[in-house]
C-alpha cells in the first residue's frame, strides 16, 4: 500500500471533517481524538499500516473500528440515559445476559441463529424495561436502581449458561463480530446502522426534545406537559438493547459466551464515552455522535497503549487521566480559576474555530440574587 | 434612652443594575418583636443578608448594644448573637433532635461526644421555649412547626439576642401559629430582640410591637403597631396613598363586549391544606379575572390546584359545567388550559434548549412523542412569535439563558400561546421586565379576550389589575376576602377590600 | 414506643441475618456452629474493613468506586516491598499512608472542583488498578517470618474448634473503631449532616470540605487497611485480584441499612451486611448442587428488597 498517500487523503478528509465541526461542542472531542491519531501517525510506526488481504481491510484503526464497537453500541443507549439525568450501571450484565441468552438457545436448545438472536434482544428489552420501572416507576434513584441488575445479571447470565463457557460456531453468529461487509469489519456497519436508527429515533420524532428538556429542567417540562415518565422509561429500556446488541458482538468476537467476563466493566467505559463526547453528567444537552466519537477516543486510546507495548494491565490508568481531564475541563469550579491561563490560549484557537463552544473559558457570572 | 439591641444606620448594598438597599435605617431593641415587611423586591432578605454576613455592605453601620459589627459570615453573625431562622427550616432531617440543636457545638470528651451533655443541652434550650420533644427521634418526623421551633431553640442556644425569621408560617396552620407566637411572647418577655418578616397581616397585627415598611430598597417608614390603621400599611407597602390613588387618572380596558355568561371554569370550595382555605371562583371566556392580593396572599397556590401541579383536598372544578379532576398539568392542558408560572426559572425556562425548542414544547407535548413537528413548522411557529411579540434574540436558535428576562418570558407566552388554550392563566408575567416589554404584553392579554379567551391574571401591581380586569378577585392571607367587578375596580377598592376585611382572630 | 424511623432498616438488616441464619443452620446441621461464624469472619474480613471505609463514604452522600483497586494494589506493594527485604511494619506503614493519601487526593478534587465522586472514584479504581501492574505484574507469594509464623499464632480459640483469625480481629476491630468515629466524633456526626442535606449543614455552620476530604482520605486508609488484611489471608499480592470488590462492599453497606443517598446507616449495620453476603455464600457452598452464580442473583434480590424498602420509608416520612 502506498501508506504517504493514504494518510494524506485520510488527513485531509480528517481535517475536513473539523473545519466542518468548528463552533460546536463535538469539536473538542473530535479533535482530541484528532491528536491522539496525530501522535501515532509520527510516533507509532505502523499504527497507520493498512492491509488488504483476502478482500479486507486491516490495520491499528480498523481494530480500533472493531474492538471499539460494543463501546459504542452502549454509548448510544448510555448517552439518552445520562442526558435524563441518570446512568445505566447494568448494561455490562446486560451484555452477559445476551451472550447467554443467544448461545444457549444456539447450542444447547439448537434453535436457529435468527431465533437467537431476537430472543437475546427480547429479554435485554425486558432487562432495559425492568430498570425503566424502576427509574420511572417507583422513582428510585437510578444508581440504585440500576446496581440491581448489576450485580444480579451476571449471576442470571451464569444461571443461564449453567456456568459454563458455551461455544459456538453457527456462522451468523460468528459473523456478528468477525465478518466483513465492503471490506471492513461488519461490526462497523452494525455501529452505523444502530447509529442512524438512533438518530432517527431522537430527531425524528420528539424523544431528542424532550429527553433533553427532562434532562434539564424537569420542573419546567413537567409544567410544559411533557411525559417525563415515559421518556425515562424508554431511554432506558433502548438501553437495555442496545447492551443486548453489544453483547451479541462480544461474544460473536471470541466465539463463545463467557458470562463471567463479558461486558466486565464496558459500562464504566460506556459513561467514559458519553462524557468525553460533551454530554454532562447532570443532564440535558447531550451529544449523540460526541458518544460514539468518545468512544472511539477510548478505544484508540487502548489500541494507541496496545501498539506500543504498554501492558493492557496498565492501560487503565492513562484512561483515569483521561476522566480526570474531561472532568476538570466539564468543571465550573476549575474552569473559573484558570480562566486567566486560557486566555492568551484562546486567542490562538479563535481563527481555528469560529465560535467557541459555550462558555468554556469564562469565568461563570453571578447573577444578583433576588432582593 | 436604653441602647437599642440592633441599630442599622444607612445601610446600602447594590448588585449589578440593582441597588437593593439604599440607605435603610433599622432599630430593634431588646425585648420587642418588630416586623419587617415589603412587597417583592423591596429588600427585606437583601437587609437580612447584609446583617447576618451573607453579603458585605456598600455603606452604612450596624451596631449590636451599642458596639460596631460587621460580620463576614452567617456563623460570625451567630457568635456575635444575630440568630436567622429561615422558612426551608435549615436544619438536617436525619439526625435526630437533640443533634440538631447541638451540631457543631457537641460537647466533647478528649473528641469523644458526651451524648449526655448533648440530651441535658438540648433539653434545656427546648425549655426555653416550653417545649418537650422526645430528643432522640429523628427531626423529619416531626411537623414543619416542630421542626421551626426547634430551628429556634437551636438558635437561642447559641445565645442569640436577636432572632430574625423569615416568613416562619407560611407552612403553619392556625393553631400551630398560635403556638409559635406564644413562644415568641414568652422570648419576648425574656428580653430576646425579634424581626419577624412575615406578609401575613393579621399576623403582623397580633404579634408585633413595632412594623417597618420596605419598599424598592428604601425604608418608607417605621410605626407603631397598635397606632397603624390597616389601611395605611396597605398603601405603605403598595406605595399609594389612598386618597392619591383616587386623583389619579385610571386607564381601564375596554369592557368585555365578548362575553358569554356561560362560566369556562368553575371551582367551587377548592382548598388544600397550608395552601389555600376553600374558595370559589369563576372564569368566563373573553374576560380577565384579575387575581390580586399582597405577596404570600395564595394567588400562585390557586393557579397551582387550577393547573393540576397540585391537587385538592376539597372542593370540585369544573369545566364548562362538568367536573374534571387535574392529577397533572398534562391533565389540564388537555383541557386547553396554559399557566405561565411565577418562578420561570424553576418552572418555566429550559435554559440550555434554544430559544425555538422551548416555543414548540407544549405544543409538541400536547401532540404526543411520535407525532413530531417537523423542523420547518418549529421554525415558522418560532418565527411567527419572534415577530408577534417581538423578542429580541439574534435568531431562533439562541439558548434560551441568553435572554434578558423579559424576552425569556415572551418565549414563554409564546410556548402556551402555540397550544392555543382556551383558559391562560398568567402568573405575575410581567415581573422582572423592562417597561416597554410590560406594555406590550398587556397589549396581548387584551388582545387574547378578544379573540374570546378566558385568562386569568396574577400580578402584584394593582394598576395592572385594575387597567386588565373586567373583574377581579382578591386574596388575602390564603383566603379569598373580595371580588368586584366592572366599574367596582379600582385600586383603592382593592386595597380597602385587603385592609378590612373580617378575619377571625386567633386567640390571645 | 414509637419506633425510630432511622433505625428501622438497621432492624430489618438484623432480621435478615437471623433469618438467613437460621434458615441456614436448619438445612444443614453444621451450619449453626462457631466454626463457620469465625471463618465467615475471616473470609469477609478484608472486604468488611473496606466496605468500612465505604460506608463512611456513602453516609456523607457519595460513593466510592476505587476500593477493589486499592486492595489489590497495596496487596502487590505490600508483597513487593516484603520481596525487597522491607520490614512488614514499614510496609504496611507505606501502605495505609499511600491509601490515606490517594483518598485524600480524591476528596479534593472532588471538593475543590466540584467533581462527581463516581467519575472521581471511577478514575481511581483505573489509577490505582494500572499502577498495581507497574508495580509487579504477576503475582507475588509471600514468604515473610512475620507472616508465616507470627500470624497464625495471633488467632484466638473463641469456641470448641472455632479459631478467630486474626483477619477477623482486624475486621471487628476496623467495626469496632468505625462505629465509634461515626457516633462518637464531631467528624462523624458532621458526615452524618452532609450526607443528609449539605446546603442545611453549611449554614449550620459543618465544615464541609475539611469533612469530605476526610471522608475520602479515610476510606482510602480502610481500603488500604483492607489490602493489608488481604495479605494476612491470601498470603500474597496480586494486582489482578479483587476486581469488582467494590460492589460487594456497596452491596454490603446498602443491605447493612445505610442510604446510598446518605445520612442515614450504621456502621455495625455494614458488619451485618457483610455477614449476609458471607452466609449467603456459605450456604450456597454447604448446598453443593446450587451454583454460586445465585449468590449473585440472591444478592441483587436482597439489594432490591432493601432498596424498596427504603423508597418506601422515605416516601413516609419526609
Amino acid at each position: 500500500m502506498i501508506n504517504w498517500l493514504s494518510d494524506l487523503i485520510f488527513w485531509i478528509f480528517f481535517g475536513a471533517i473539523l473545519f466542518t465541526l468548528r463552533g460546536q461542542r463535538i469539536f473538542w472531542t473530535v479533535g482530541a481524538l484528532a491528536l491522539l491519531l496525530l501522535f501515532n501517525q509520527f510516533f507509532t510506526p505502523g499504527f497507520f499500516h493498512i492491509q488488504l488481504l483476502d478482500g479486507h481491510f486491516y490495520g491499528s484503526r480498523i481494530d480500533v473500528l472493531n474492538q471499539g464497537a460494543k463501546v459504542m453500541l452502549l454509548s448510544l443507549g448510555m448517552v439518552l440515559v445520562i442526558a435524563t439525568g441518570g446512568v445505566d450501571l447494568s448494561v455490562g450484565a446486560v451484555m452477559a445476559i445476551s451472550a447467554a441468552v443467544s448461545s444457549r438457545l444456539l447450542v444447547t436448545e439448537h434453535q436457529p441463529a435468527g431465533i437467537a438472536i431476537a430472543a437475546a434482544l427480547a429479554i435485554c428489552v425486558l432487562a432495559g424495561a425492568w430498570n425503566g420501572l424502576l427509574v420511572a416507576g417507583f422513582g428510585i434513584q437510578p444508581i440504585i436502581a440500576t446496581l440491581v441488575l448489576m450485580v444480579a445479571g451476571r449471576g442470571v447470565a451464569q444461571l443461564i449458561t449453567e456456568g459454563q463457557i458455551i461455544n459456538f460456531l453457527d456462522p451468523t453468529m460468528v459473523y456478528l463480530g468477525n465478518g466483513h461487509l465492503f471490506a471492513l469489519p461488519f461490526t462497523l456497519t452494525l455501529v452505523l446502522v444502530m447509529l442512524v436508527l438512533t438518530l432517527f429515533l431522537i430527531r425524528r420524532t420528539a424523544l431528542g426534545l424532550f429527553i433533553e428538556s427532562v434532562g434539564d429542567n424537569y420542573e419546567a417540562s413537567r409544567y410544559s406537559g411533557v411525559n417525563a415518565l415515559q421518556v425515562k422509561f424508554l431511554v432506558y429500556t433502548f438501553s437495555g438493547l442496545c447492551a443486548g446488541l453489544a453483547g451479541l458482538v462480544a461474544c460473536s468476537n471470541i466465539k463463545s459466551a463467557d458470562a463471567n467476563n463479558i461486558g466486565l466493566y464496558l459500562e464504566l467505559d460506556a459513561i467514559l464515552a458519553v462524557v468525553v463526547g460533551g454530554t454532562s453528567l447532570q443532564g440535558g444537552r447531550f451529544y449523540l455522535v460526541g458518544a460514539v466519537v468518545g468512544a472511539l477516543f477510548i478505544q484508540t486510546l487502548t489500541t494507541t497503549l496496545y501498539a506500543r507495548n504498554v501492558s493492557s494491565d496498565v492501560s487503565p490508568v492513562p484512561k483515569a487521566l483521561v476522566i480526570i481531564a474531561v472532568c476538570l475541563f466539564q468543571s465550573d469550579v476549575f474552569r473559573a480559576r484558570t480562566s486567566r491561563l486560557f486566555r492568551p490560549l484562546t486567542r490562538i484557537l479563535k481563527p481555528l474555530s469560529s465560535r467557541l463552544p459555550g462558555k468554556l473559558f469564562t469565568t461563570p457570572r453571578h447573577d444578583a440574587p433576588e432582593p | 434612652m436604653a441602647t437599642p439591641l440592633l441599630e442599622v444606620t444607612a445601610l446600602s448594598k447594590g448588585f449589578p443594575g440593582v441597588k437593593a438597599l439604599d440607605a435603610v435605617d433599622l432599630t430593634v431593641q431588646a425585648g420587642e418583636i418588630h416586623a419587617l415587611m415589603g412587597e417583592n423586591g423591596a429588600g427585606k432578605s437583601t437587609l437580612i443578608k447584609v446583617l447576618t454576613g451573607v453579603f458585605p455592605r456598600d455603606a452604612g453601620e450596624t451596631r449590636l448594644e451599642g458596639k460596631i459589627i460587621a460580620p463576614k459570615s452567617p456563623r460570625e453573625a451567630e457568635a456575635l448573637g444575630i440568630s436567622t431562622v429561615y422558612q426551608e427550616v435549615n436544619l438536617v432531617p436525619h439526625l435526630s433532635v437533640a443533634e440538631n440543636i447541638c451540631l457543631g457545638r457537641q460537647p466533647t470528651w478528649f473528641g469523644a461526644i458526651r451524648w449526655g451533655a448533648i440530651a441535658r443541652r438540648a433539653r434545656a434550650a427546648l425549655a426555653r421555649l416550653d417545649l418537650s420533644l422526645e430528643l432522640k427521634r429523628q427531626l423529619s418526623s416531626y411537623s414543619i412547626a416542630i421542626q421551626q421551633m426547634v430551628a429556634i431553640a437551636r438558635a437561642l442556644d447559641i445565645s442569640a439576642k436577636l432572632l430574625i425569621l423569615d416568613e416562619p408560617t407560611s407552612s403553619l396552620d392556625k393553631s400551630e401559629v398560635e403556638e409559635l407566637f406564644k413562644k415568641l411572647r414568652k422570648l419576648r418577655e425574656g428580653g430576646l430582640g425579634i424581626i419577624f418578616i412575615t406578609h401575613f397581616l393579621e399576623q403582623v397585627y397580633d404579634i408585633s410591637d413595632l412594623i417597618t415598611v420596605l419598599r424598592n430598597g428604601r425604608r418608607v417608614g417605621c410605626f407603631a403597631t397598635r397606632e397603624l390603621p390597616r389601611i395605611k400599611l396597605v398603601s405603605h407597602m403598595i406605595g399609594k396613598d389612598v386618597r392619591e390613588v383616587e386623583a389619579l387618572e385610571r386607564k381601564r380596558a375596554s369592557a368585555a363586549t365578548i362575553r358569554s355568561d356561560q362560566p369556562m371554569l368553575e371551582a367551587k370550595g377548592l382548598g388544600r391544606k397550608g395552601f389555600i382555605h376553600p374558595l370559589d371562583l369563576e372564569i368566563r371566556p373573553g374576560e380577565v379575572l384579575g387575581l390580586a392580593g399582597l405577596l404570600g396572599s395564595g394567588r400562585t397556590e390557586t393557579a397551582r390546584l387550577l393547573f393540576g401541579v397540585d391537587r385538592p383536598d376539597q372542593g370540585t372544578i369544573l369545566m364548562n359545567g362538568r367536573t374534571v379532576k387535574f392529577n397533572s398539568p398534562r391533565a389540564a392542558i388537555r383541557y386547553r388550559i396554559a399557566l405561565t408560572p411565577e418562578d420561570r426559572k424553576v418552572a418555566g425556562i429550559i435554559p440550555n434548549l434554544t430559544v425555538r425548542e422551548n416555543v414548540v414544547l407544549a405544543l409538541q407535548a400536547s401532540r404526543g412523542t411520535w407525532r413530531r413537528l417537523t423542523v420547518s413548522d418549529q421554525e415558522k411557529l418560532a418565527d411567527r412569535f419572534i415577530k408577534s411579540l417581538d423578542i429580541k434574540t439574534p435568531n431562533r436558535e439562541q439558548m434560551l439563558r441568553n435572554l434578558s428576562g423579559g424576552n425569556q418570558q415572551k418565549v414563554l407566552l409564546a410556548r402556551w400561546l402555540a397550544t392555543e388554550p382556551k383558559l391562560f392563566i398568567l402568573d405575575e408575567p410581567t415581573r422582572g421586565i423592562d417597561v416597554g416589554a410590560k406594555a406590550e404584553i398587556e397589549k396581548l392579554i387584551q388582545s387574547l379576550r378578544q379573540e374570546g379567551l378566558a385568562v386569568l391574571f396574577i400580578s402584584s401591581e394593582l394598576e395592572e389589575i385594575v387597567r386588565q380586569s373586567q373583574r377581579v378577585v382578591i386574596l388575602r392571607d390564603r383566603r379569598k376576602v373580595g371580588e368586584l367587578t366592572e366599574a367596582e375596580i379600582s385600586e383603592e377598592a382593592i386595597m380597602q377590600s385587603i385592609a378590612t376585611a373580617e378575619m377571625e382572630r386567633p386567640a390571645a | 414506643m414509637r419506633l425510630n424511623p432511622k433505625y428501622i432498616p438497621l432492624l430489618a438488616t438484623a432480621a435478615v441475618l437471623i433469618l438467613v441464619f437460621g434458615t441456614g443452620s436448619l438445612l444443614y446441621p453444621n451450619f449453626g456452629t462457631p466454626r463457620v461464624i469465625v471463618n465467615l469472619l475471616g473470609d469477609q474480613a478484608f472486604v468488611g474493613v473496606a466496605a468500612v471505609g465505604e460506608s463512611f463514604v456513602i453516609l456523607s452522600g457519595g460513593i466510592d468506586l476505587s476500593v477493589g483497586s486499592m486492595v489489590a494494589f497495596v496487596g502487590i506493594l505490600i508483597a513487593r516491598l516484603l520481596q525487597a527485604g522491607c520490614d512488614p511494619f514499614l510496609a504496611m506503614g507505606i501502605a495505609l499512608g499511600l491509601g490515606t493519601v490517594a483518598g485524600a487526593f480524591m476528596g479534593c478534587l472532588i471538593h475543590y472542583f466540584e467533581m462527581p465522586p463516581f467519575l472521581v472514584t471511577l478514575a481511581g479504581l483505573f489509577c490505582l488498578r494500572g499502577l498495581g501492574f507497574v508495580i509487579h505484574p504477576e503475582s507475588i507469594g509471600i514468604e515473610h517470618p512475620f507472616y508465616a509464623e507470627v500470624l497464625p499464632q495471633l488467632s484466638i480459640l473463641v469456641a470448641p474448634k472455632a479459631v478467630l483469625p486474626f483477619t477477623a480481629m482486624c475486621f471487628l476491630a476496623s467495626v469496632i473503631v468505625g462505629t465509634f468515629v461515626a457516633g462518637f466524633t464531631r467528624f462523624g456526626r458532621y458526615v452524618y449532616a452532609i450526607g443528609s442535606s449539605e446546603s442545611s449543614a453549611r449554614l449550620m455552620g459543618v465544615p464541609i470540605g475539611r469533612t469530605k476530604i476526610t471522608t475520602y482520605a479515610l476510606a482510602g486508609f480502610f481500603s488500604a487497611c483492607g489490602g493489608v488484611v488481604s495479605t494476612f489471608y491470601m498470603q500474597s499480592g496480586n494486582p489482578a485480584s479483587f476486581v469488582g470488590l467494590e460492589l460487594d462492599a456497596i452491596a454490603g453497606v446498602v443491605i447493612g441499612g445505610t442510604l446510598l443517598t446518605g445520612g442515614v446507616g450504621f456502621v455495625p449495620g455494614t458488619l451485618m451486611g457483610m455477614l449476609i453476603l458471607g452466609l449467603i455464600q456459605t450456604i450456597i457452598t454447604f448446598n453443593g448442587t446450587l451454583n454460586s452464580w445465585w449468590t449473585k442473583i440472591v444478592i441483587g434480590g436482597l439489594l432490591l428488597i432493601f432498596i424498596v424498602l427504603q423508597r418506601l420509608i422515605s416516601r413516609r416520612a419526609v
